[in-house]
């Protein structure tokens, strides 16, 4: 048994401990915002947030994140309020979507750490997720337009 | 007893035999400190070099690299990704190390190895081997400045216990480890250190 902190909410999961964490998201607790694509940490599709850094659920054990605070697309905001949903859907940036949960779990991490990124500082974090549709010039426009919301909530409330 | 001609004259020969004796024997002991300097200079210098090859070897240089940016792979390729060390050496937010890297291997080959703390050295003081001569790495690792700010047996405790430094021993499917094996490498290390440490010309 391994007990899991998803979203804020508390799972016990009856899995081996080497289980990867995608497998306990998406077969054992029914979260399937997050997505298999290579399963190497190749692509990003899995990335969810452990501890507020994004991490790649396809290698990681869930033995690793044990009492540790995971963060999916699901709980990214309660309402797809969160300025990065909010671009993504004002930019219609999805093609096919499949890797659009792992390009908004990234691009969260950078906006929590950097709220005026450069293209440079845009690519630099977002060359690990792979999208074959090809949105990349949407993604990034979409990132500009929420790092633009996430510096007018700081004004907002300063 | 009177001193006859003929007692002093053997007086004479036996002090100059003594004086030869003495110089023969501080010139032995002269030569012989020496000689066993020059050869723990020999040994030390030796040492070095079956360091330098783990060194030098990608399980090793790959994490030490000249620039900003890892290696990976046998061949020591740019790390794929545009991967950056960042500001600590732990990679920038949002693309850290340990994003990918666990705290141990994932089966299967070209797999994202893994060990505790995966990280480059801190860009500040980045302890370069890729491109170094023999001579440039051990300078680099003696001097606290270019080192880490260790001294040498931080630097022996660092190769001998760091999960980091032995996974390279264990790296998993598809990654060659070092010649020689962890131990031997240590030993060599060691007998390095303990014979002053020399710069290999």
């Amino acid at each position: 048994m391994v007990q899991l902190k998803i979203n804020q909410k508390k799972y016990e999961i009856e899995a081996d401990k080497s289980m990867p964490l995608l497998w306990a998201l998406r077969d054992k607790v029914g979260l399937n915002g997050t997505k298999f694509g290579c399963g190497v940490a190749q692509c990003g599709a899995c990335t969810v947030h452990v501890d507020g850094e994004a991490v790649r659920s396809c290698v990681t054990p869930i033995s690793a994140v044990e009492g540790k605070e995971i963060t999916t697309i699901e709980g990214l905001s309660p309402d797809l309020s969160h300025p990065l949903q909010q671009a993504w859907i004002a930019e219609d940036v999805p093609q096919c979507g499949y890797c659009q949960s792992g390009q908004i779990m990234s691009a969260a991490v950078l906006l929590k750490h950097n709220d005026q990124p450069t293209d440079e500082d845009i690519n630099d974090v977002m060359t690990g997720n792979i999208c074959r549709c090809g949105t990349y010039n949407r993604i990034r426009r979409a990132i500009h337009q929420a790092a633009k919301t996430v510096r007018k909530q700081k004004e907002d409330n300063s | 007893m009177t001193n006859t001609p003929k007692n002093s004259g053997f007086a004479r020969v036996g002090i100059v035999a003594a004086a030869w004796l003495l110089i023969v024997v501080v010139t032995n002991l002269v030569m012989a400190e020496q000689k066993q300097s020059t050869s723990k200079e020999d040994i030390s210098s030796a040492a070095f070099l079956k360091v330098y090859k783990v060194l030098q070897h990608p399980r090793c240089m790959n994490c030490h690299p000249a620039g900003h940016i890892p290696l990976q792979g046998d061949n020591s390729v740019a790390h794929n990704m545009r991967v950056k060390g960042g500001k600590d050496g732990k990679g920038i937010p949002g693309m850290k190390c340990m994003t990918c890297h666990q705290t141990q291997n994932v089966t299967g080959k070209r797999t994202p190895p893994g060990a505790p703390n995966w990280h480059l050295p801190h860009p500040d003081m980045p302890l370069v081997f890729q491109g170094k001569t023999p001579a440039e790495l051990a300078k680099q690792l003696k001097d606290p400045k270019t080192n880490g700010n260790k001294t040498l047996e931080q630097i022996l405790h660092h190769v001998s216990h760091d999960p980091l430094v032995l996974w390279g021993w264990k790296p998993g499917e598809g990654r060659t480890a070092p010649s020689i094996s962890h131990k031997e490498f240590v030993k060599q290390m060691k007998i390095w250190i303990d014979n002053g440490a020399v710069v290999p010309k």
